[in-house]
């Protein structure tokens, strides 16, 4: 079964990213900061991650930036969930490595759509 | 996928009240024109999460005048304004607005416009006010805008050549590909062109290109999608393919001029792209990806067969025997093998079917609460064992006898609060449910603290409906299962009786029907105890095998309370297959099951007396031999064959043929009946014939 990191400090929105991918089949481990999930991350390996911007103690973008440091990050797929439509985050996230963005608000149905474009 | 987003609005609205309560703290504790960076920080990001779970969960208001909030405070982040006391005083109507607005989204109701007009009035003007303009609304705010509908042309060719980094930001080209081929019919060539030597080559990087054509009619928009994050860092074209059209007969196409000199501008082509999408998602839905949900009867399925494997097993090892030498003890230890294998699967295939008893305990304190209330009680309710697994199909069948006498110890139990007082008791009743696992049974227990039940008020009752003859004395615990009694329900004086009579027999009915029991013990003035003992599953059982007039039949291990060799001596004839026998000092009915079967009696030098207890009751069992232990699988007499009397269900034996499992409870009662129509003898229970545990 796939495996995808989930890392918002949102309660709300974690519960639905989580459960929306467990209902498609996935597995799903949840972080609710950057510190939680680069700690996980130093340690596991997943198929993919997905990250919001906007976090206490360390965000998304620094998040994604350590992230390709380590070895077995180097080719994960990272999608970086942000309410900024902004061409200027889009191009941070990428600057620090993500694979793509997902643009909040989304609904269930999208962020599945979304997400299999980078799950094998 | 139907995964509703309303499920998660509780959350989000708690998750709100949380982030805005911490704003307020900060707010409050701030000192103005002094605060630090890492509080305007969290505030921000308070607002920042309403904003976007507000956006999210499509509640816009929230969501627009949260972003309002944000801008301000990013101004404040970046240093371009102080967090004043204007500012705070501002904010802290922020807060209070989103709170009424969060509060009003969870019951439904709209809030005042004109409170929420003025309010971002002022907070527009306080953005402007330091002449920075207002970042737009991102697109998140308001509804998603749909694409402008734009004529879709026969096709595309697209060229694609990544940038060498791509690999490592976790893009895959391959996997764009698969998208594009789920949008329509996709042909692509690699182009090879900027592959460098192969020492130079650096196998991180990507050299390649492609030239791709997509047919069908894709929507610009839905191609340019699957290249949205990449694009940027690549050369892409897409254009249309031009001339040749689609193969798509019945498509309508407009004869509207086409626009000439525009590089996009195609014939409309009506056919939606949904069908193919559709038809992508599906086959990647379908994809392994395992979903642990599965239906009740596939599951009973499974148990069925494991049942027939563990019939098959038991007969292969019947040959453990039959087979010398070294290959007989190999045969022996793959047998032993299998045994044990087809435990362990028999044991986690019934495990399925386990649950908490949690799932029917949880509906009580709740309905407690409102049965209480509405009857000016107070109650505390004590729940125990909540984490006992249970099997479902029991589960299932014991939430209404539990509700019955959970809203019976309420009602009719526990006594209103100055009643207790002047009883001397607290004035809050104690409703306690438990459960436990004890030799392969469950016990649920119901038990209140309340007025109890006076056995005389019920003998007086059961008189007076006839149930009760003569004036023979009648201990207290039988009075009490006189409650039981389907003609005591009925009858009207039972309300008096503190009502515990009403359905009574209908909750002893249906635990019956899953092969368990209901006892009851009342102390008068202390409270009532009603204990339920329930099988652990329905679908094995644990079984001594005996042999009645040459055939097997299982009795259940449970019940047996000891066997003794018969003595003739010792019986006293009551009818051709029922008779009395002297056990020590005590006479016990005996069935003669050949007899009572009809089935020919096998020559016997030596019959033995099983003797069975069910619920205190005694009753010895004729048999001409008992045969090994076993566990054997249940299989329903009712729906395969008919109901016998005195036959509780079927199974099949190691040997193929099939076994009568007999009904413990069924064959007293038989016995009780005959007995009390010939004496006056009825079963009655001594404190020596509890059933061994």
């Amino acid at each position: 079964m796939a495996k995808i990191l989930t890392v918002d400090d949102s309660r709300s929105i974690r519960q639905m990213v989580s459960l929306t991918l467990r209902t498609a089949g996935y597995d799903v481990v949840e972080a609710a900061d950057g510190v939680e999930a680069l700690e996980y991350a130093s340690r596991n390996s997943v198929d993919l991650a997905i990250i919001d911007v906007n976090m206490p103690r360390l965000d998304g973008i620094a998040l994604t930036r350590k992230l390709r440091e380590l070895a077995n990050w180097r080719f994960t797929p990272i999608l970086i969930l942000t309410t900024e439509s902004s061409q200027e985050r889009k191009q941070e996230g990428r600057a620090a490595g993500a694979t793509g963005w997902i643009v909040k608000p989304f609904d269930p149905d999208s962020l599945l759509a979304t997400i299999r474009k980078v799950m094998r | 996928m139907t995964i509703d987003p309303r499920q998660f609005h509780q959350v989000f609205f708690e998750e709100s009240f949380e982030g805005l309560e911490a704003m307020e703290q900060a707010l409050l504790t701030a000192t103005p024109g002094q605060v630090e960076a890492e509080t305007i920080n969290a505030i921000f990001r308070v607002a920042h999460t309403i904003k976007g779970g507000a956006a999210t969960f499509g509640f816009e208001r929230i969501a627009a005048l949260a972003h309002r909030l944000e801008t301000l405070l990013d101004q404040m982040r970046a240093g371009k304004r102080l967090l004043d006391e204007p500012a705070i005083e501002l904010l802290l109507g922020g807060v209070d607005l989103i709170r009424a607005m969060i509060e009003g989204a969870r019951q439904g109701i709209g809030i005042d416009d004109e409170a929420q007009v003025g309010y971002i009035s002022r907070l527009e003007q306080a953005i402007k006010g330091e002449a920075i303009s207002p970042t737009p609304l991102p697109s998140a705010v308001t509804a998603r805008p749909e694409p402008a509908p734009k004529a879709p042309a026969p096709g595309w060719r697209i060229r694609f050549r990544p940038d060498p980094s791509i690999l490592a930001h976790g893009n895959d080209v391959v996997l764009m590909f698969r998208e594009l081929s789920g949008l329509g019919d996709f042909q692509v060539k690699a182009d090879l062109s900027a592959l460098p030597s192969l020492p130079e080559l650096e196998v991180e990087r990507c050299y390649l290109a492609w030239q791709a054509e997509l047919r069908g009619a894709v929507e610009r928009r839905a191609v340019e999608e699957v290249f949205e994050w990449v694009a940027d860092e690549s050369e892409l074209e897409i254009l249309p393919i031009q001339g040749r059209g689609l193969p798509q007969p019945a498509a309508p196409v407009t004869d509207e001029a086409v626009p000439s000199g525009a590089g996009e501008a195609v014939p409309a082509v009506a056919v939606p792209k949904a069908a193919t999408l559709q038809e992508a998602v599906r086959r990647v839905a379908a994809e392994p990806g395992g979903s642990i949900r599965v239906s009740i009867e596939k599951v009973d399925a499974l148990v069925d067969l494991v049942g027939e494997l563990v019939i098959t097993q038991s007969m292969l090892s019947r040959l453990k025997g039959a087979v010398v030498g070294e290959l007989g003890e190999r045969l022996v230890a793959g047998l032993n093998q299998l045994e044990r294998h087809t435990r362990n699967l028999q044991d986690s295939v019934l495990g399925m079917r386990m649950l908490p008893i949690a799932f029917v305990f949880n509906r009580f304190p709740r309905m407690v609460r409102d049965l209480a209330a509405g009857l000016g009680k107070q109650v505390v309710l004590e729940v125990q064992g909540e984490s006992t697994e249970i099997d479902k199909t029991v589960m299932e069948a014991i939430g209404d006898p539990l509700m019955h006498l959970v809203r019976n110890a309420i009602d009719h139990g526990l006594e209103q609060p100055q009643e207790r007082r002047s009883a001397g008791k607290p004035a809050a009743g104690r409703l306690s449910l438990s459960a436990r696992h004890r030799s392969g049974s469950i016990y649920v227990e119901v038990r209140d603290d309340g007025r109890g039940i006076d056995p005389a008020k019920i003998l007086d009752a059961a008189r007076a409906k006839g149930l009760l003859s003569g004036d023979a004395p009648v201990d207290a615990e039988a009075a009490l299962n006189l409650l039981f009694h389907p003609g005591f329900s009925t009858a009207a004086e039972v309300s008096d009786i503190s009502g515990r009579g009403v359905g009574l027999d209908v909750v002893n009915r249906n635990v019956r029907a899953l092969g368990g029991s209901v006892g009851i013990s009342s102390d008068l003035g202390r409270g009532t105890l009603f204990t339920l003992r329930l099988p652990l599953t329905l679908a094995i059982l644990d079984g001594q095998l005996v042999q009645v007039g040459g055939s097997n039949y299982i009795l259940p291990l449970e019940a047996i309370v000891e066997t003794i060799r018969l003595e003739p001596a010792r019986l006293s004839s009551l009818a051709h297959w029922l008779e009395l026998y002297l056990l020590r000092d005590d006479y016990i009915p005996v069935i003669h099951l050949a007899r009572l079967f009809q089935c020919r009696e096998a020559a016997c030098e030596r019959p033995l007396v099983v003797i069975v207890g069910y619920e205190g009751h005694r009753v010895g069992l004729v048999v001409e031999q008992l045969l090994h232990q076993q566990q054997v699988v249940i299989k329903s007499l009712e729906s395969n064959f008919w109901k016998v009397e005195g036959i509780s269900a079927a199974t099949i034996l190691g040997d193929g043929t099939v076994g009568l499992i007999l009904d413990i409870s069924g064959l007293i009662q038989i016995a009780g009946r005959v007995l009390g129509e010939t004496t006056g003898w009825r079963p009655h229970r001594t404190a020596s014939s509890e059933a061994r545990p």
